[in-house]
């Protein structure tokens, strides 16, 4: 087990040496917080390839497909088409018309103040409930994988932490991105030699290993049963499935537009053209990642199975499982390394994007009206808020234990996503009409339903049986009152309403002139924040 | 600020302003930065938006962008959402098999990559059209700018 915390190690080395060396690059704001935009379109591609694949997707979407087959793969195909989202209509936008943030974009035309702030509130909101489950996760993942060499989920928890608010606070964009890419290698090459040592087993033999995916046996309830893992409706099941499966598409394909630390990714580069090359990029990346995900779940279905898994650890466990089932304890503690380095390197990102939001949207514009009182307090407020961030989830993620069920997290932050954030995105860039109160409305409403119906829904409320012992329990013990798991589907339609209903209640008159001025900028590159020259 | 000297017919001051065309070099740029060197806020500050926003070229440049990304939304969000829709209603009619041992379901969802795929090639082809179409526009507000404008 060991040797899993040696390769983890490596992997810390080299992102602190890069760490150090970016810190001593140009200093400033737009170093800071945008890596000088001077990111290439396919190491960017790399990056938000990086920053997107968390352990959510590398151990539990494994994990699904393992327990649950065809259903879990829903995920992965929705993860990947949501990029059309971000290539067709928020990339050259974003990139062209903005500075540092999503809500640049959004205070482009509107009253910049409360739209800052409420878009900054957004921000941090889906940040932290995602960063919560990574830390909860790295905590949890630790004490499994290193259950003899006696590192508590305690230490695990302070020692990723720690190490994240390092690459924050004193290597910037530039640091985390490189960490991002890094881990992206990493990944993808852990995941292909996985994939390819499934096929091995069963001889290259694509026929033979979707005959054994049609078999899948284990134990439910102490009884043997036999499934054709490969058919829809195993976890989608009536008589909300099919509901659920309509809202977490919605979730996905809406959410990943309006997610504030994949957004800050295309200010990184110098234009909007490499902007779009690297969301391509990133979308090649990800698809084969998500097309490999076949291999793993499945894999772990068929070779290792069900029984083993859940007595060794449970779902999350199913892709280092495999690794040790196929290539045996070095290549475990090298898909362990991998899972490790992922979970450090998102929580690095998330941390990056939301103290760049406090600082340049809340600190800067909101509170001083735009203006830096002296030079470089900007990057300071950043780098401070960067610390307090990192201190908090580390707090959070030990009080709530290593069996907190926070896998509802990340769904949550996709609705939030989803809801609050894109609508106003979208409206801002395309409705001339569009003013202050519809996006504070939009922003309000799209944040409430989507964080109350998560609330009441099958994820937080339940009735567990008694016996479960260590198994995870639902925070409020009562029958849900939202029978979907995910909001998405009503949320969603909530936040384009709210934004709508706000817009024509208001009496504010439309700004032709900064809708023109937006409009050029988003679609030309006219005036766009340019690379610092070196 | 000058003060206002006392009014007084026969005094006139003599003093040569600082700047003057026969006294040092004059201040400022002779000729408009280039754009590499212009600040985000000075490049705005020339800039019409509203006259360039009317322009027949930047009007046709948003239809041929409209006429490419609202088709592509639509047709790739109709097919992204069948496979949800399909999957919770219609179950049976995927779980038949159909190549050997793979199922609809499966081979269904594999197209999906595909399909996200080739709209972002065949978008990739569209965009360097606007592109061109774009840099012409940009062109444009940099002559008015070093003409007429300030």
């Amino acid at each position: 087990m060991s040797a899993s915390i040696v390769l983890f190690l490596m992997f810390v080395a080299v992102t602190l040496a890069i760490t150090f060396w970016a810190a001593r690059q140009h200093t400033g704001a737009t170093s800071y917080f945008a890596a000088g935009r001077s990111i290439t379109g396919w190491q960017n591609g790399l990056a938000v390839s990086g920053d997107y694949m968390s352990a959510a997707s590398f151990l539990g979407i494994a994990g699904m497909i393992a327990f649950q087959g065809f259903d879990g793969f829903m995920y992965s195909v929705g993860f990947l088409v949501a990029y059309l989202t971000v290539l067709l209509i928020v990339a050259e936008p974003l990139r062209n018309a903005g500075k540092y943030t999503m809500a640049d974009i959004l205070a482009y035309r509107l009253n910049p103040r409360p739209v800052r702030a409420m878009a900054s509130l957004s921000t941090l909101t889906v940040s932290t409930f995602y960063m919560i489950a990574q830390m909860v996760g790295a905590g949890a993942l630790v004490s499994l994988l290193l259950k003899d060499s006696g590192i508590r989920y305690e230490t695990a928890v302070t020692g990723v932490g720690v190490l994240m608010i390092i690459y924050v606070v004193f290597g910037g964009m530039l640091a985390t991105t490189w960490v991002q890419i890094i881990k992206a290698i990493l990944l993808l090459g852990g995941t292909l030699l996985l994939s390819i040592l499934v096929l091995a087993y069963f001889g290259f033999r694509i026929s033979a290993f979707f005959d054994a995916i049609g078999h899948v046996s284990y134990h439910q309830n102490g009884v043997l049963v036999t499934e054709d893992f490969l058919t829809p409706g195993l976890k989608f099941k009536p008589p909300y499935g099919a509901l659920d499966l309509l809202s977490l598409g919605m979730a996905l394909v809406f959410g990943t537009a309006g997610l504030p630390h994949i957004l800050v990714r295309f200010y990184t580069v110098p234009d909007a053209k490499t902007a779009r090359i690297s969301v391509v990029w990133a979308m090649v990346l990800i698809g084969l990642f998500y097309i490999l995900t076949t291999f793993l779940g499945f894999g772990a279905a068929t070779i290792v199975g069900r029984d083993q898994i859940s007595a060794n650890g449970g779902t999350n466990m199913s892709a280092p499982l495999l690794a040790q089932d196929l290539g045996g304890d070095l290549f475990f503690a090298f898909i362990a390394a991998i899972a490790f380095a992922t979970i450090l390197a998102v929580v690095a990102g998330l941390t990056i994007s939301a103290s760049t939001s406090f600082a340049h949207d809340f600190y800067t514009n909101v509170i001083h009206h735009g203006r830096e009182r002296a030079p470089g307090e900007e990057v300071r407020v950043a780098r401070v808020t960067a610390l307090v961030v990192g201190a908090v989830s580390i707090l959070l993620a030990i009080v709530l234990g290593p069996n907190a069920n926070v896998a509802f997290l990340v769904g949550l932050a996709f609705a939030v996503a989803a809801s609050a954030n894109l609508p106003v995105i979208v409206l801002s860039i395309f409705w001339k009409r569009f003013n202050t109160l519809g996006a504070l409305a939009g922003l309000a409403s799209g944040l409430l339903a989507s964080i109350i119906l998560i609330l009441v829904s099958p994820s937080v409320m339940g009735v567990d049986p008694p016996m479960a012992a260590n198994a995870v329990r639902h925070l409020i013990q009562r029958p849900a009152l939202f029978p979907l798991e995910n909001p998405g589907i009503v949320s969603i339609p909530l936040g384009f309403l709210g934004a709508i209903v706000g817009t024509f209640l208001s009496r504010e008159p439309v700004h032709e002139g900064r809708f023109a001025e937006l409009q050029v900028r988003g679609n030309t590159g006219l005036g766009a924040e340019k690379a610092i020259s070196h | 600020m000058s003060e206002k000297l006392p009014r007084d017919s026969d005094s006139i001051d003599l003093t040569p302003e600082v700047g003057a065309g026969t006294d040092v070099a004059p201040l400022g740029h002779p000729t408009p930065k280039p754009s590499h060197e212009r600040t985000a806020d000075e490049e705005r500050a020339g800039v019409d938006w509203q006259r360039l926003a009317a322009t027949t070229e930047f009007q046709s440049l948003l239809r041929a962008k409209m006429r490419f990304v609202v088709p592509a939304c639509f047709v790739s969000m109709i097919y992204y959402f069948a496979l949800p829709l399909l999957v919770g209603y219609a179950p049976e009619l995927l779980s038949r098999k159909v190549w050997g041992v793979l199922n609809v379901a499966y081979l269904f969802a594999l197209s999906q990559f595909f399909m996200a795929w080739l709209v972002a090639a065949l978008y990739i082809r569209a965009a360097n059209r606007f592109d061109r179409q774009a840099k012409l526009i940009v062109e444009m507000a940099a002559t008015h700018r070093n003409q007429g404008g300030r």
